[in-house]
């Protein structure tokens, strides 16, 4: 604003000065360890200087050093709140260069458990921009659900956050009638707290007030700066790979791709919202259809990949055999290389495999979601207020792990 | 599909000398030029043909591949048309230049800084080429081959048993 034209400093007074603040790199609001330099003026952001790097584990250092199996490990820690998503984006890609095809209940299974993954993060990012809006009540109501969704996973897999969830050609073990039990649960409460939390949230005047309009990024930045997932769509572009490029059987399912129009914290917030349900309508569907198939199956018959059961390691030849050779990275992985994608909760999660034939990958590279778009944010908060930079950053959904591999 | 880029190939072959390899056998089609050529190319796929969408950009080391020891790759998708293409530009480590990406791609700015902190590729025209990740003092680039994971000094871990 034009200031300076009517405001007239008395004689002698200091020149108008901007302050610089940090933000982070441990703040409660940036969710994580990661921080920002801001110029400020009164309240307005000027400038901000992102600095990232603080949790960084080297990932793909390690990953060079270890057999395929043992990588799923290190997915986990890249998007923490929806692990199942990257566990499974790597097994589909290791799948994909070794021609593994699994059968289809191995397939809806993924789909349930990566559905149930989007839901989690998406509560997650939809709850806290409640939070950092003032508002804690939907957050509290809200985060039982998420709960219940770590319950199913740790029926699974026997963890909650860090999954590890899945093996290279399927599943370490069926679903349990404990899963099924905690799966049904879910899906009689899930659909009636959601309502909850939209009612409580969605036409909010104070809610509404401090997100429209804030943090705005228009479709054609938004592509330039190759943003992905539900950022994107916010702003209008229905990019989403379980429809354009169908990996694990996505193809088989009915399901809208929720698009926003103004690219702005609410309409992030809404398609969020409006892409837990549609995630509930696909697991509804998938548990549909695999009532239809034998409910023996939960993985592939890939010996040469697939981790054997512990029982059988002990008491079969070959069972014992080829959990030795995986373990011990002497499986033959075919030379080539292959980039595979999957639609994770906040974008294009790409794995970039480079494999030479050995018991390692020669080269493994991370898309992750999160670096990609986070370097649009000052754009995204210039001139805006402190606390709207706030908003905005939780309705991007910046994961530290993510962001630093 | 494949009428349109074999159109992108007849367009790519004229223009540019560099032009080798074009591999259709990957799961995304892959050809290499010279990082003299790359800003034309990559010009080229984004006004003519909609490549408009950089999908990944990073590098691969090859230590034994001489002169071409750097391999920087892109990933760009045709949104409109669902098309991928992945471009490789192989760098000799002791120039390892190449033209930064940034005036047609906003999303280049991390993912070359990325690139240079991690295998040292030098893109010339980044307004901030410094690093990102890893902290300001390092005077390598860690995923180099030469570097190991693990400390070179301890002789307590001998792995020679497990590959590489």
């Amino acid at each position: 604003m034009k200031e300076e034209h009517h405001i007239k400093l008395p004689e002698g007074s200091i020149g108008k000065e901007s302050t610089t603040i940090n933000v982070g790199p441990t703040h409660p609001a940036t969710h994580g360890v990661f921080q920002n330099v801001m110029e400020i003026d009164g309240e307005k952001v000027l400038r901000t200087t992102p600095t990232i790097g603080y949790i960084h584990r080297a990932f793909e250092k390690i990953a060079e050093r270890r057999p395929f199996n043992q990588i799923t490990t290190l997915t986990d820690r890249l998007n923490y709140c929806s692990a199942p998503i990257n566990n499974i984006g790597w097994q589909t890609t290791v799948e994909k260069i070794a021609g593994i095809s699994v059968p289809k209940r191995v397939d809806y299974m993924r789909v349930i458990i990566m559905e149930l993954a989007r839901i989690a993060d998406h509560i997650i990012c939809n709850s806290i921009m409640g939070v950092d809006t003032g508002a804690l009540t939907p957050f509290t109501y809200f985060f039982q659900e998420r709960e219940r969704i770590y319950d199913i996973f740790e029926s699974i897999c026997g963890a909650r956050l860090t999954t590890n969830i899945g093996r290279i050609g399927g599943f370490e073990r069926n679903f349990t009638e404990g899963t099924w039990e905690h799966l049904n649960k879910f899906m009689e409460t899930f659909p009636k707290a959601l309502e909850e939390f939209e009612s409580l949230l969605v036409r909010l005047r104070i809610f509404m007030d401090r997100t429209q309009g804030i943090g705005i990024i228009s479709a054609e930045r938004a592509l330039n700066y190759s943003f992905t997932g539900p950022n994107l769509r916010a702003t209008g572009i229905d990019y989403d790979l379980r429809v354009l490029e169908p990996y694990s059987s996505y193809e088989d399912f009915k399901f809208d791709i929720p698009v926003g129009k103004n690219g702005d914290v609410y309409d992030r917030f809404l398609v969020r919202n409006a892409e837990m349900w549609q995630s509930y309508s696909i697991i509804q569907q998938a548990i549909e259809k695999m009532k239809d198939l034998d409910p023996s199956v939960f993985h592939a018959n890939v010996p040469e990949y697939y981790l054997p059961e512990k029982r059988d390691v002990y008491t079969k030849m070959e069972a014992m055999i080829h959990h030795f050779k995986i373990i011990y990275g002497e499986t033959a992985m075919p030379k080539g290389e292959v980039y595979h994608a999957v639609e994770g909760a906040n974008g294009e999660v790409g794995y970039y495999l480079i494999s030479d034939g050995g018991r390692t990958p020669y080269r493994l590279h991370f898309r992750r979601p999160c670096f990609i778009y986070y370097q649009a944010y000052p754009e995204m908060i210039e001139n805006g207020l402190l606390s709207d930079a706030i908003v905005t950053l939780s309705s991007i959904n910046v994961i530290a792990g993510e962001l630093d591999a | 599909m494949t009428a349109y880029f074999n159109d992108i190939k007849e367009n790519i072959e004229k223009e540019f000398q560099s032009f080798q390899n074009w591999n259709t056998n990957s799961d995304i089609i892959t050809f290499e030029v010279s990082a003299s050529e790359i800003t034309k190319l990559l010009e080229m796929l984004y006004h003519d043909f909609q490549f408009q969408f950089l999908t990944d950009l990073t590098a691969v080391h090859y230590p034994e591949k001489e002169k071409q020891e750097l391999c920087v790759v892109y990933h760009l998708h045709n949104l409109s048309k669902r098309m991928r293409l992945r471009i490789k530009v192989y760098l000799d480590i002791t120039k390892p230049n190449i033209p930064t990406a940034i005036n047609l791609f906003s999303a280049a700015n991390w993912m070359e800084r990325e690139t240079f902190d991690f295998f040292g590729v030098h893109f010339v025209g980044h307004p901030n080429l410094t690093r990102i990740l890893n902290v300001e003092d390092m005077d390598y680039f860690p995923m180099r081959k030469e570097y190991p994971m693990e400390d070179p000094t301890r002789i307590d871990k001998d792995d020679h048993m497990f590959g590489r």
